[in-house]
């Protein structure tokens, strides 16, 4: 782990094993910046657990299921991906990162058609239909509306910086030597996935 | 200047000349050279609303109206807080130091240095914008709390917004200079052989880490809460107000420590230095910084004992709040157990360095006193608390500044400081800041609200005193500021090690060159 | 004068495609027991169980995809701290939302 003095002869460094270190510190912070909202819901829940029960009724656990699926299958592509530059297959990672980011899409996608639906019923937060509700409905539609489209916006963040990495393995700058980049976009993107894993439970499986 | 072709060239000359040349360097050291520049002139615009805050309350309604003076200590409490003192000694002394102390040539992730600047001036012309723009400024106090900050008119959104970037800035650079710790020491720096004050800055860092996060989503919730109207905080929709105040304190107390960890492993550099011994106890001096760290995360309820919050939550946090104090006393004993029977040569950082101790200690004492649940119900929300925490952050922190600039100002600049004017400076300082802040703890003993406009006339007495002390500390500043301005320009050249120190930093030239160290050092031994 | 060097990675573990593709079908299996468990009446527990079987979930994401289990001790007990932080928070905010 300790670098050699050698390695400090010049002045700019490649450290690769910094850079992961680095990404890892950034993950704890989003880690506790999900359990601020993760912290909300569970009080929440604690407060009004009939009505939590009563309001995720309303969610679509087919699509919710059907996303879930997807969120895996694309944390497994990027995993994949990883191995086949490390491999020297420089065409296959950068087809397994397509199809990452078709998933995130396809994901976001259905997204979208589940708060369309929802706004459509008039459930979103301020709404005259939803302050007719019971509070712990009210506070189960906030969450779900924050927890999911903060928790979107990071699967699109997650795409943006996947089509660069597509160019960046197209062009041969990420090679077996040195692919810090693509392996901490990938730490990024099973986070994500990780936060969608108790998400799906908490919003789709609690009636 | 024989040989002058021979001289290193420093780092000002080296990485070229021009604006450019300094906004958008990679170079830690001309990073840090102007965070301390904007943390300064954020610094004089908060003491400058200070003074008319004291102004205003020798006789209440003759300079404005009570919303404004809500405003002026609201901006007050914005810039101290977010964009002076918790940037404070890291992004200015630990960018410029902590890579020549462990022997590096730069931090781990030198751009990402650089956009942690970036967002920080992002933040100030943000906070700036909330300030002028349609609208009135902000008028919730520092704090935000819900559900006003939800409900006001005030320009609290973009308040608050400006404050989630600062709050990027600061876990970006924590980040950083954990990594450059972990990674970047050179051969032989030893965990134990370094300097306490990159100790300070590696548990300042783990809590700029994960205790930054938790502000940044609550500040989301406030801005959701404003635009969406998502009514997590207002019980009309269900929400619960008290959880406002967990998240905030959450970060906001560790954020406490995030100010004074590196101001105390400033004064642990200082010491030891016109002591000449080595630091009493290091392992413990070192180690108490990770202990203050990790208890101090988890006593933020103290801020919260008039809340309503529950009885069980109170006594549990009373205790873990009693805790600090240990580590916090390690601190202290170890410098003044360095000091005794040391051949002590009085010089201005220590003069600064030991107000610290002294200020500081009473802040802590204090902090011991409403600590505890039954004085705290009766000094919470008076100037009993405002006092406190001005010892703790300005008697603490900002006197921690000032050691520091002391002490590293010639290794900075190059340039020798007079040392008369900032012995004159430093007394009439130490002079007034007692007068402005002891008597604001008699003030609250006696049951004056804090962030009141006005006051009942028995009070009048305590804030006469308090505010001639703030002349009397503004005459203080001026001089210690003046005087190292002439340094700056007409001072006299600095040698490369005027304290005789024994960190690394000493032993490269003054100013330091662009790439620090010629050859890697090693280092066999700790010397400090 | 300004040269670059570059500091040896030890490198990673190479996990093979089999290894993920397994690990893909675990968390699959997994997905359809939770879904499973929650269609099932177990009232109170159900929500528990499913919550343990998101943390295996994560586990297996942690371990494998993010490459934890072959990482040193160091990053390991890095992860573990953080984790726990977060649960002190959440256990200590509860100690005022239980007991109000």
């Amino acid at each position: 782990m300790e670098p050699t003095p050698e390695d400090y002869s010049g002045k700019y460094h490649i450290d690769e094993t910094g850079k992961k270190i680095g990404m890892w510190f950034f993950l704890f912070t989003e880690l506790l910046f999900f359990g601020g909202m993760f912290l909300l819901y569970s009080v929440y829940r604690y407060r009004y657990p009939a009505d939590f029960h009563a309001a995720a009724k309303g969610e679509n656990l087919v699509i919710g299921s059907i996303n879930t699926a997807i969120l895996l299958t694309s944390s497994l592509s990027i995993a994949l991906s990883i191995s086949a530059v490390r491999k020297g297959n420089r065409k296959l990672s950068a087809l397994l990162q397509l199809i990452t980011i078709i998933s995130g899409l396809v994901f976001l996608v259905n997204k979208y058609f589940e708060w369309t639906e929802k706004i459509f019923r008039g459930f979103y937060p301020n709404s005259p239909v939803m302050m007719e509700q019971n509070k712990g409905v009210i506070l189960f539609y906030s969450l779900y509306y924050v927890m999911t489209g903060i928790h979107g916006l990071h699967v699109l963040i997650g795409i943006a910086v996947i089509s660069f990495m597509v160019a960046f393995t197209l062009r041969g700058a990420i090679v077996p030597e040195n692919f810090a980049k693509l392996e901490n976009t990938g730490l990024y993107w099973h986070f994500v996935d990780i936060v969608w894993i108790y998400l799906f439970p908490l919003f789709y499986l609690i009636t | 200047m024989e040989n002058d072709s021979q001289r290193e060239l420093s780092f000002y000359e080296e990485g070229g000349k021009g604006i450019l040349s300094w906004i958008m360097s990679t170079d830690h050291k001309r990073i840090g050279i102007q965070y301390l520049g904007a943390l300064l002139s954020i610094f004089v615009i908060g003491v400058s609303l200070g003074l008319i805050i004291r102004l205003s309350l020798i006789s209440p309604g003759w300079l404005f109206g009570a919303q404004t003076y809500n405003e002026i200590f609201t901006t007050h409490g914005i810039l101290m807080i977010f964009l002076f003192i918790i940037p404070g000694v890291p992004v200015a002394f630990g960018n410029f130091f902590l890579p020549i102390m462990i022997g590096a040539r730069d931090v781990a992730f030198p751009r990402l240095n650089r956009l942690t600047w970036w967002l920080y001036i992002t933040g100030a012309v943000i906070a700036a914008l909330s300030l002028f723009i349609h609208g009135e400024p902000p008028d919730t106090g520092w704090t935000f709390y819900a559900p006003y900050s939800i409900k006001t008119q005030a320009n609290v959104g973009l308040a608050v917004f400006a404050v989630f970037i600062l709050g990027f800035s600061s876990i970006l650079t924590g980040l950083n200079f954990v990594t450059t710790i972990h990674r970047l020491r050179a051969p032989g720096m030893t965990w134990f052989r370094m300097p306490v004050f990159v100790w300070t800055l590696y548990a300042t860092g783990w809590v700029q880490m994960l205790a930054t996060p938790v502000l940044a989503i609550t500040l989301v919730f406030i801005i959701l809460g404003r635009v969406f109207g998502v009514g997590f905080f207002d019980p009309s929709k269900g929400g619960d107000p008290i959880l406002y105040e967990h998240l905030f304190w959450t970060y906001s107390h560790p954020a406490v420590y995030i100010m004074v960890l590196p101001a105390m492993g400033i004064i642990s550099q200082i010491v030891p230095v016109f002591s000449r011994e080595k630091l009493f106890g290091y392992k413990a001096v070192a180690l108490s910084a990770l202990g203050i760290a990790s208890v101090g995360y988890f006593v933020w309820g103290h801020h919260m004992f008039t809340s309503g919050m529950s009885d069980t939550s109170r006594v549990i946090f009373s205790f873990i709040t009693f805790l600090v104090a240990v580590p916090s006393g390690v601190k202290i004993f170890n410098w003044v157990a360095t000091m005794y029977k040391g051949s002590i040569t009085v010089s201005v950082p220590l003069l600064f360095a030991m107000s610290f101790i002294f200020l500081f200690s009473i802040g802590g004492l204090t902090g011991l006193i409403i600590g505890s649940l039954a004085p705290n119900l009766h000094l919470h929300g008076t100037y009993f608390i405002v006092a406190h925490f001005h010892y703790v952050m300005f008697g603490g922190a900002g006197m921690s500044i000032l050691a520091g600039l002391h002490y590293w100002f010639p290794k900075m600049f190059g340039k020798m400081y007079k040392e008369r004017p900032a012995k004159v400076g430093w007394l009439i300082l130490f002079i007034g800041f007692n007068l402005l802040y002891f008597s604001m703890f008699v003030l609250g003993y006696n049951g004056m609200p804090r962030r009141y406009f006005d006051y009942p006339s028995k009070y009048f007495t305590g804030h006469l005193i308090s505010t001639i002390g703030s002349w009397i500390l503004a005459a203080g500043l001026i001089i210690i500021f003046g005087n190292l301005m002439r340094a700056l320009f007409r001072g006299e050249k600095a040698p490369a090690n005027p304290w005789d120190g024994k960190s690394l930093e000493w032993s490269i030239s003054s100013p330091p060159p662009a790439d620090n160290f010629s050859e890697t050092p090693v280092i066999r031994d700790i010397s400090y | 004068m300004k040269t670059t060097s570059i500091i040896k990675r030890e490198q990673p573990h190479l996990v093979g495609y089999g290894t993920y593709v397994l690990v893909w079908g675990a968390l699959l299996i997994l997905l359809g027991i939770t879904i499973a468990v929650a269609k099932m009446d177990f009232s109170n527990f159900s929500v528990l169980i499913n919550l343990l079987i998101a943390s295996v979930k994560a586990g297996l994401v942690l371990m494998f995809f993010m490459h934890l289990k072959y990482e040193g001790k160091f990053l390991k007990g890095l992860v573990l701290l953080t984790i726990s932080a977060l649960a002190l928070i959440i256990a200590l905010t509860f100690s005022d939302v239980w007991y109000r």
